[in-house]
C-alpha cells in the first residue's frame, strides 16, 4: 500500500468510528443542553443497545456470519433491527429519567450526575449477570461486497454505516430546527424559565431529549456491532469516553458540534493508530482535547461566552 | 372600561423563597380592559408577583382566580392557554433563535391556522421593524428591537391579560416613549395589561390604576391620577430617576 492508499483507508476507518461517536455524542449534548447534566449512564445505554440489537438479530434468525442476506430481506432486517433497537434504547433512557432523575429535578448540585454514574453501574451489572462478561459474536447479515480504490478497500458495510448515520443526523437536524417540539427543546436549552412561561412543558422536553439521545445511542451500539462484529459488557467505557470527548470538543450542548466532534475524534483515532500506533490513539485524542479546550474553552462550535441577556 | 368585570383576582398571597417572605398577604384586583401599574423599588416583590401569576413560583397561601376560575393549580402552559402571556423582565428572548421563531414560541400552546396568521399580521403591523428583522437571530438585535419582539411574542399567545415586567428597562428614551405608546394601543385593542415598572411617571401616565409595593407589602393603591398627585409617590418615585442595576 502506498501512503496515499493508507491515508484513504484510514479515512474510511475514521469515518466509521466517527459515525459511531457522533451518534453517541449527540445523546450527551442533547441532555446537557436541556438540563446541564452530564449523563454518565449514556455509556452503558449504548452497551445495552448493542446487546438489544444482537438479541433482535438472533430472534430474526441471524447468528454469527452464518446467514448472509441480499436485497429486500437485508433492508427489511436492518430496518427492523434499527427500529426495535432505537425504540427500546430510547425507552430505557426515558425510564432512567422518569423513575430516577425526575425526583431529583429540584435538587441542585452534582446529585443527579452522580446518580447517572450509579445507573451506569446497574446497567453494566444487569448485563454482566444476565448475559455474561465474555465477548459475544455479533451477527452480521451483510454480504461482503467491497470495492478497491487503489490499495484501499471500501466495503458496502462502510457505505451503509455512513448512510444510516447521515439519515439519522438529517432527521435530528430537521426535528430540532423545524418541528414545534424541537423548537420547544431549543427554547428550553436557551432559557428554561422563559420557555416554561411560553407554555413549554419541561417534563415532556426533558423526556424527549432522553428518548432521542438514548435511541441514537442504541443506533450507535448497533453500528458498533456491525463494524467490530462483537458485543461485550465493557464496550461502553472506551466508546462512551471518546463520544463524551467528542461532545466537549464540538461544544457541549451544541448539536452540530457533537456531529463534528464525533467525526473528528474518529478520524484522529484512525490517523494516530496508523501513524503512531494503536496504543497511542488515546494519548493523541485527549491531548488534542486539552489543546482545543485551552484555546477554545467552549469547544469548536460552542458559544465562547454565555449570552443570557 | 366599558364594564367592570374582574379578570384577575390575586388575593391574600404569601410567597416565600426559603426563609425570605417575598410577598406578604398581597392582593390585587384587575378589571377587564384596565392598565394596572405596579410600582416599587428593587427586590420589593414585583417580579415575584409576575412569576406567581405565570405559575413558575408557587405561593404558600392565598387564592388566584382568572376570569372566575381558580388557576393556582394550573401549569404555566395551561395559564398561557387561558389567555395570560408574559413580557419578561430584560426581554428574555431566546437569543439563538430567529425573530420569527421567537414569535412562534409565543404561540407555542396554539395550533397554526388562520388565527395564528392574523396575530402574526397584527404583530407585524404594530412593529414593522420586527417584520423586517424576522429572519435575524434575535440575540443580535438592539435592546429596543428586542423589546418589540418580546411584546410581539406575548401577543402571539392572543392574551386577554398581558403581564409586563419592566417593559422600559434599559431602553433609550425614544424607545421608552414608543413602548408606552404601544402598550396603550394594545390596551385599546382590548387586552388588559398588568405592568410592573420602575419608571413610575411614565407608567402612571398611561395606567388607570396603580399599586405600590414595598418589601412585599402593598402600601398604596388607587386611581393613577391620585397616585401621581400623592406626595409620597412624588417623593419616592417621581422625584428622581432611579438607576436600576438589577437584572
Amino acid at each position: 500500500m502506498t501512503s496515499g492508499d493508507l491515508f484513504l483507508q484510514q479515512l474510511i476507518n475514521g469515518l466509521n468510528l466517527g459515525a459511531m461517536y457522533s451518534l453517541l455524542a449527540l445523546g450527551f449534548t442533547l441532555v446537557y443542553g436541556i438540563m446541564e447534566l452530564i449523563n454518565f449512564s449514556h455509556f452503558n445505554v449504548f452497551m445495552v443497545g448493542c446487546f438489544i440489537a444482537l438479541g433482535v438479530l438472533k430472534l430474526l434468525g441471524m447468528d454469527g456470519q452464518s446467514v448472509i442476506l441480499h436485497g429486500l430481506p437485508l433492508i427489511g432486517v436492518l430496518l427492523l433491527t434499527f427500529l426495535i433497537t432505537m425504540v427500546s434504547s430510547g425507552m430505557i433512557g426515558v425510564g432512567i429519567e422518569r423513575l430516577l432523575l425526575r425526583p431529583l429535578r429540584a435538587v441542585t448540585g452534582p446529585a443527579a450526575m452522580i446518580l447517572t454514574i450509579g445507573v451506569s453501574y446497574i446497567l453494566f451489572n444487569v448485563i454482566l449477570i444476565g448475559i455474561g462478561g465474555d465477548t459475544r459474536n455479533f451477527a452480521n447479515p451483510l454480504p461482503s461486497v467491497s470495492w478497491n480504490i487503489g490499495g484501499a478497500v471500501l466495503r458496502m458495510r462502510d457505505l451503509l454505516i455512513w448512510g444510516i448515520t447521515i439519515v439519522l443526523m438529517l432527521g435530528l437536524t430537521y426535528f430540532v430546527n423545524y418541528t414545534r417540539l424541537g423548537k420547544g427543546m431549543r427554547a428550553t436549552a436557551q432559557d428554561p424559565e422563559a420557555a416554561r412561561m411560553m407554555g413549554v412543558e419541561v417534563d415532556s422536553v426533558v423526556g424527549l431529549s432522553f428518548f432521542i439521545g438514548s435511541a441514537l445511542a442504541g443506533a450507535s451500539g448497533l453500528i458498533f456491532g456491525l463494524y467490530y462484529n462483537y458485543a461485550k459488557v465493557d464496550m461502553g467505557f472506551a466508546a462512551g469516553l471518546r463520544a463524551f470527548t467528542a461532545a466537549v470538543l464540538g461544544g457541549i450542548g451544541n448539536v452540530p458540534g457533537a456531529m463534528l466532534g464525533g467525526v473528528l475524534i474518529g478520524l484522529i483515532e484512525a490517523g494516530s493508530s496508523q501513524l503512531i500506533g494503536q496504543l497511542w490513539a488515546d494519548v493523541v485524542i485527549f491531548s488534542i482535547l486539552v489543546i482545543v479546550l485551552v484555546f477554545r474553552p467552549a469547544g469548536l462550535l460552542g458559544r465562547q461566552a454565555p449570552n443570557k441577556s | 372600561m366599558a364594564e367592570s368585570e374582574v379578570l384577575l383576582d390575586f388575593r391574600g398571597i404569601n410567597t416565600y423563597y426559603g426563609d425570605l417572605h417575598a410577598l406578604k398577604d398581597v392582593s390585587y384586583t384587575i378589571q377587564k380592559g384596565e392598565i394596572i401599574a405596579l410600582l416599587g423599588g428593587n427586590a420589593c416583590g414585583k417580579s415575584t408577583t409576575m412569576k406567581t401569576i405565570m405559575g413558575v413560583v408557587k405561593p404558600a397561601t392565598g387564592t388566584l382566580t382568572f376570569d372566575g376560575e381558580n388557576i393556582l393549580g394550573l401549569t404555566p402552559a395551561q395559564r398561557v392557554m387561558r389567555g395570560i402571556a408574559p413580557v419578561l423582565e430584560a426581554r428574555r428572548l431566546f437569543p439563538r433563535m430567529t425573530v420569527y421563531e421567537n414569535l412562534e414560541m409565543g404561540a407555542y400552546t396554539r395550533k397554526k391556522g388562520p388565527e395564528y396568521d392574523q396575530d402574526l399580521e397584527r404583530v407585524y403591523s404594530l412593529f414593522p421593524r420586527v417584520k423586517e428583522r424576522r429572519n435575524q437571530i434575535s440575540g443580535t438585535l438592539s435592546g429596543g428591537e428586542q423589546q418589540m419582539v418580546a411584546i410581539g411574542r406575548a401577543l402571539m399567545a392572543r392574551p386577554r391579560l398581558l403581564c409586563m415586567d419592566e417593559p422600559s428597562m434599559g431602553l433609550s428614551p425614544l424607545y421608552v416613549e414608543m413602548v408606552f405608546d404601544i402598550i396603550k394601543e394594545i390596551n385599546k385593542q382590548g387586552t388588559t395589561i398588568f405592568m410592573v415598572e420602575q419608571n413610575a411617571s411614565m407608567a402612571l401616565s398611561i395606567a388607570h390604576r396603580g399599586y405600590v409595593l414595598q418589601t412585599g407589602v402593598v402600601v398604596l393603591q388607587g386611581d393613577a391620577r391620585e397616585l401621581e398627585a400623592n406626595p409620597l409617590i412624588r417623593e419616592a418615585y417621581l422625584g428622581e430617576m432611579k438607576v436600576d442595576a438589577d437584572a
